[in-house]
């Protein structure tokens, strides 16, 4: 019931800022959401379970399961459950999720001064339906809150956004929503086909008759071709919400329109929600179509890291830069996931944390600078460390956390998937495509340094007439406590990563010559 | 004849009664002040007849009247009337909706001339719908159709100063006199051919050598119910009716009308018309299927390119009965008829709060004086954030996007379809969905997201309409974890109307 009681909790706040009067929302929504942020980290140490909830072995924590209602067919019935729980991939996830919409509202603070109340329910609607996501664990109810994230992150895009935020906002709505339908239709076509070998849409009772082989033919495909077309239109829909390139291109106005704070939880969280089903659905229910198109998956993986850092490099906005970079970064947790390995895996769900708060670092910075100077071009100025030394610290040392300094998350995590797909025996020529997208961090390197260089460094001088000064400690706040658990978790990975290990290592080949890099034992 | 507790068989048609004594009992209390009429009254009577009236439904389904249990379907005079779960059912869609189109009303015709007449023909028009649900023979389905027709016809021109509302009013008259005729006229060729109008009878009839004749009057009966329905090709009549009728009318009769309409097609076409008998003769089941797919798609469409919401809304209506019309056109028998039917009631059920709640907006906005089209609407979130929350929740629940019941009524509908082996159905209405995604945006996006105009200004909040509007919402968003509770008792309803 604990799941249920952090739902409940969330939605109800959402409700009650909605109803409060603007001066107070922010604080009010701030306050409330420490109360499903301490809830997750209590999960988190009460969290003990091993295994993966999707395979019939796993064992999940915090599980709740109440039959919905049922429909009968002629001789066989389908019940619709609420089934509520978590596993080492979807726990770290959660975690992420209330840390960041707190951090978010707090750095709102400054941003938004209109239609307060309106924005903090939205943010905490937003937060009450991610918290869903991470945590269901049926098909339908799933993809009730999957939807359910849309419609406030819409909203907070076309009220609060920049300039061209309609466009942007619809833009972004046309995109996930037709990719939503896509993969609607994917995941029914399968429902259909497993037929009676089902009777819950429970995401460990389809997992495990599609691992079994009990998929039969539906409208006119045989199983085979089912499942090569279940799993294209699976990764179609989901590749949209990573992005992956070629799908990417409402990523960039999202982010640019949005607010800082809405810009923290897309790139933060509501990209994470891509990767996370890709996990779920693509590489755990079908497991044998992601291995038979390996090398096509891996190189869609080097494209979007490759293309992703060389888009951010032709950049002037500085938001453009750290959106463009995420691509770049997803594209290492695709590389990750379908190597099949324990570490390509792990780290591809470790780098969606780290990635997580790393570019929700990012993008706060870039907000309080742009909150300070009113331009985000980076022709326009020069020299900020002189008037904001607080705020230009962070960037710096987030920008090393982005470019994988060791001893920071980011690190752990790429040097992990790096690792696992170079043992990958599942992509031909591994360590060609691992070395493709190594190269990637070169460029990311090369953007990030350069972007620096130009607005942090050197003389003073900022295009618009707007007086520079430190920014407030409630911008600041937030931001260090990102660093301080980017910092945590490069010294430390194993505070999550062994969950995730537990997790994920389930659906991957047990290596024979792979050390465990960390401990330097013998991997089980 | 059956088994009815310790109540005669006649208290079986309580929820028509109810209504109907309620419509003269509105009448009476009109003349206690002729001149000046007693809005507060006149609501009020008309509240509690109608909210008896689903009382009475609601209970005698649950208590089990005439379901298997209790003896089956209760047959009164002479079998020409049947009480049976199918007839309950949409009886507890009709005075659902007239109980939320009275609440609106007692402020949208508050000081109006006729307002009494109003509320009568009402209870007269919902009286006539309810009966649709429980006629057994052509005789009293023609004369209860009419009975809710007529009242309609005066309902949609009740705004006697209003151009477009006298002008919709004739149209409709028209157009429903036309699809009467031709029922009527269906329904004469039926009987040439069977020597019987009730339906039992009817059906006992048809035989091998039952030729052209029948099956032409199978043909216009079902063009006289795609009028009732305003499935397409006899749907033009709908969005100028629904337009220029007062929001609470279009409210009432784009669920209420429509719903009536559907019951006759499930019984007649089920029952009286067998599909294993007259499959050689008229192949129904292919005739609906192609109305139901360019039923959705043409309404879709339409609604897209409209300027003006109450417009869009009525094509959107009409989309909705595209949908419906799954639960006769997947009658293939792949599955089972109960769970094919049930798919199609269980979507009338919810479509009747979230469709007459969408309406009841319009009819608030024009209660304050907003304008028509989409752009009118721009601010209406800042200005009135109940109103505006309650009718994004209905439209987007008409879209089918998981935060209203019509996310499961649709889920419901695809199965259907799906199982029935017309993946095609199941296609169309996704396809369809999703498109209707788009025109119900832009009313949300102009009421949040746009910058509303500076002469909008709204200070009132009615009363009624407010409630309405409440309870609307209250119900499309409970049966989203309430749909169980829809599902069994459509499935119900459906398992003695199906072989």
């Amino acid at each position: 019931m604990f799941i249920e009681g952090i739902l409940a909790f969330t939605l109800a706040s959402a409700l009650l800022v909605f109803g409060s009067p603007d001066r107070y929302a922010g604080k009010l929504a701030t306050g409330l959401s420490l109360v499903p942020l301490v809830g997750s980290v209590l999960m988190w140490l009460d969290f003990s379970s091993g295994g993966n909830a999707l395979l019939a072995d796993g064992n999940v924590a915090f599980q709740n399961t109440v039959d919905w209602f049922t429909f009968t067919f002629d001789s066989f019935e389908l019940t619709l459950q609420w089934n509520v729980g978590v596993d080492g991939v979807s726990l770290p996830l959660l975690v992420l999720t209330t840390v960041l919409t707190t951090l978010a509202l707090v750095s709102s603070w400054t941003p938004i001064d209109a239609r307060q109340s309106q924005f903090y329910g939205l943010m905490l609607l937003m937060e009450m339906a991610l918290i869903g996501v991470f945590t269901t664990l049926d098909f339908l109810l799933w993809f009730v809150f999957w939807e359910a994230v849309l419609i406030p992150m819409y909203f907070l895009i076309a009220i609060w956004g920049g300039p061209r935020r309609k466009y942007a906002a619809i833009k972004f709505l046309l995109y996930t929503n037709l990719a939503s339908l896509i993969m609607f239709i994917g995941m029914f076509s399968l429902i259909f086909g497993l037929g009676d070998a089902i009777s819950t849409l429970s995401f460990t009772e389809i997992a495990g008759a599609l691992r079994a082989g009990e998929l039969g033919s539906f409208a006119g495909m045989e199983a085979e071709t089912l499942r090569l077309f279940a799993f294209v239109l699976l990764f179609v829909g989901f590749a949209v919400k990573v992005p992956l390139v070629p799908f990417h291109t409402w990523l960039p106005d999202a982010h640019v329109q949005a607010p800082t704070p809405v810009s923290v939880m897309l790139a933060g969280v509501l990209l994470k929600m891509g990767t996370y089903a890709l996990l779920r659905f693509n590489f755990t229910m079908l497991p044998d179509v992601a291995r038979e198109n390996a090398e096509i998956i891996a190189a869609i993986g080097v494209l979007s890291v490759i293309y992703g850092a060389l888009l951010a490099l032709a950049q002037r906005d500085l938001k453009r830069i750290v959106a463009y970079s995420s691509i770049s970064s997803m594209g290492y947790v695709i590389l990750g996931l379908v190597a099949f390995t324990p570490h390509g895996m792990g780290g591809a769900t470790f780098q969606m944390v780290s990635h997580g708060l790393i570019s929700g670092l990012m993008f706060m910075v870039v907000g309080v600078i742009y909150n300070a100077t009113h331009t985000r071009m980076v022709g326009d100025m020069s020299g900020l460390a002189d008037r904001m030394p607080w705020t230009v610290g962070i960037f710096v040392a987030g920008s090393f956390g982005y470019m994988g300094l060791p001893l920071m998350s980011g690190f752990a995590a790429e040097v992990l998937i790096f690792i696992g797909s170079f043992q990958s025996t599942v992509i031909g020529n591994a360590p060609l495509f691992t070395a493709g997208a190594m190269f990637g961090i070169v460029i990311v390197a090369g953007y990030l340094l350069w972007a620096m260089q130009r607005t942090l460094f050197g003389e003073f001088s900022v295009e618009t007439d707007y007086e520079v000064g430190t920014a407030p400690v409630h911008d600041i706040a937030p931001m260090f406590v990102l660093l301080g658990l980017i910092i945590v978790l490069g010294i430390q990975p194993d505070i999550i990563y062994e969950a995730i290990q537990n997790a994920v290592n389930p659906l991957n080949d047990p290596l024979t010559l792979a050390v465990d890099f960390f401990t330097g034992g013998e991997l089980q | 004849m059956t088994d009815f507790g310790t109540l005669p068989d006649w208290a079986a048609l309580g929820p028509a009664l109810a209504l109907i004594s309620t419509a003269f009992a509105v009448f009476i209390v009109d003349m206690i002040r002729p001149d000046e009429p007693w809005s507060e009254l006149l609501a009020g009577v008309s509240l509690t007849g109608s909210l008896a009236a689903l009382g009475l439904s609601l209970w005698y389904f649950i208590a089990g009247t005439g379901q298997a249990d209790w003896g089956g379907a209760i047959r009164l005079f002479e079998g020409t009337l049947i009480v049976d779960g199918m007839s309950l059912f949409f009886a507890t869609i009709v005075s659902s909706v007239l109980v939320l189109v009275v609440l609106a009303s007692y402020d949208y015709f508050s000081g109006h001339t006729h307002e009494a007449e109003v509320y009568s023909l009402m209870l007269l028009a919902a009286t006539g719908m309810v009966m649709v649900g429980m006629a057994n023979s052509f005789v009293i389905a023609f004369i209860a159709f009419e009975l809710a027709s007529l009242p309609s016809y005066a309902l949609v021109a009740s705004l006697k100063r209003n151009r477009g509302s006298v002008e919709a009013g004739l149209k409709y008259f028209l157009i429903g006199a036309l699809s009467s005729a031709i029922l009527a006229y269906g329904i004469s060729l039926v009987y040439v051919a069977t020597g019987s109008l009730q339906f039992d009878a009817v059906t006992a009839a048809i035989s091998e050598d039952v030729g052209g004749i029948f099956a032409l009057g199978i043909v216009m009966i079902l063009a006289g119910f795609g009028f009732k329905i305003a499935a397409v090709p006899f749907h033009f009549w709908a969005p100028e009716a629904y337009e220029g009728a007062p929001g609470p009318v279009s409210a009432f009769l784009s669920s209420a009308s429509k719903a009536a309409g559907f019951v006759l097609i499930f019984r007649v076409f089920i029952d009286v018309f067998p599909y294993e008998a007259v499959s050689n003769t008229v192949d129904w089941v292919m005739a609906f299927q192609a109305i139901a797919i360019v039923t959705m798609t043409i309404a879709n469409f339409a609604a897209l390119r409209q300027e003006k919401v109450k417009r869009m809304l009525a094509y959107s209506s009409i989309g909705h009965a595209g949908y419906v019309l799954i639960a006769v056109a997947a009658l293939t028998g792949d599955a089972s008829g109960s769970f094919v039917l049930g798919s199609g009631m269980a979507h009338l059920m919810v479509y009747a709060f979230m469709n007459t709640g969408a309406f009841l907006f319009i009819a608030l906005t024009e209660h304050w004086g907003v304008g028509r089209h989409i752009e009118d609407f721009n601010g209406l979130g800042t200005q009135a954030p109940f109103a505006a929350s309650a009718m994004t929740l209905f439209l987007f629940s008409l879209a089918g996007l998981p935060i209203g019941g019509g996310f499961l009524s649709k889920l419901y509908l695809l199965l259907a379809s799906v199982r029935a082996n017309v993946a095609l159905l199941g296609v169309a209405l996704v396809v369809n969905s999703v498109v209707s995604v788009f025109y119900y945006t832009r009313v949300v996006k102009a009421m949040w997201v746009e910058e509303p105009s500076e002469d909008l200004e709204i200070e009132s909040q009615p009363v009624g309409l407010y409630a309405a509007l409440a309870l609307a919402a209250v119900m499309t968003f409970l049966l989203l974890p309430g749909f169980g509770a829809v599902v069994e008792f459509a499935n119900t309803a459906a398992e003695l109307v199906t072989p």
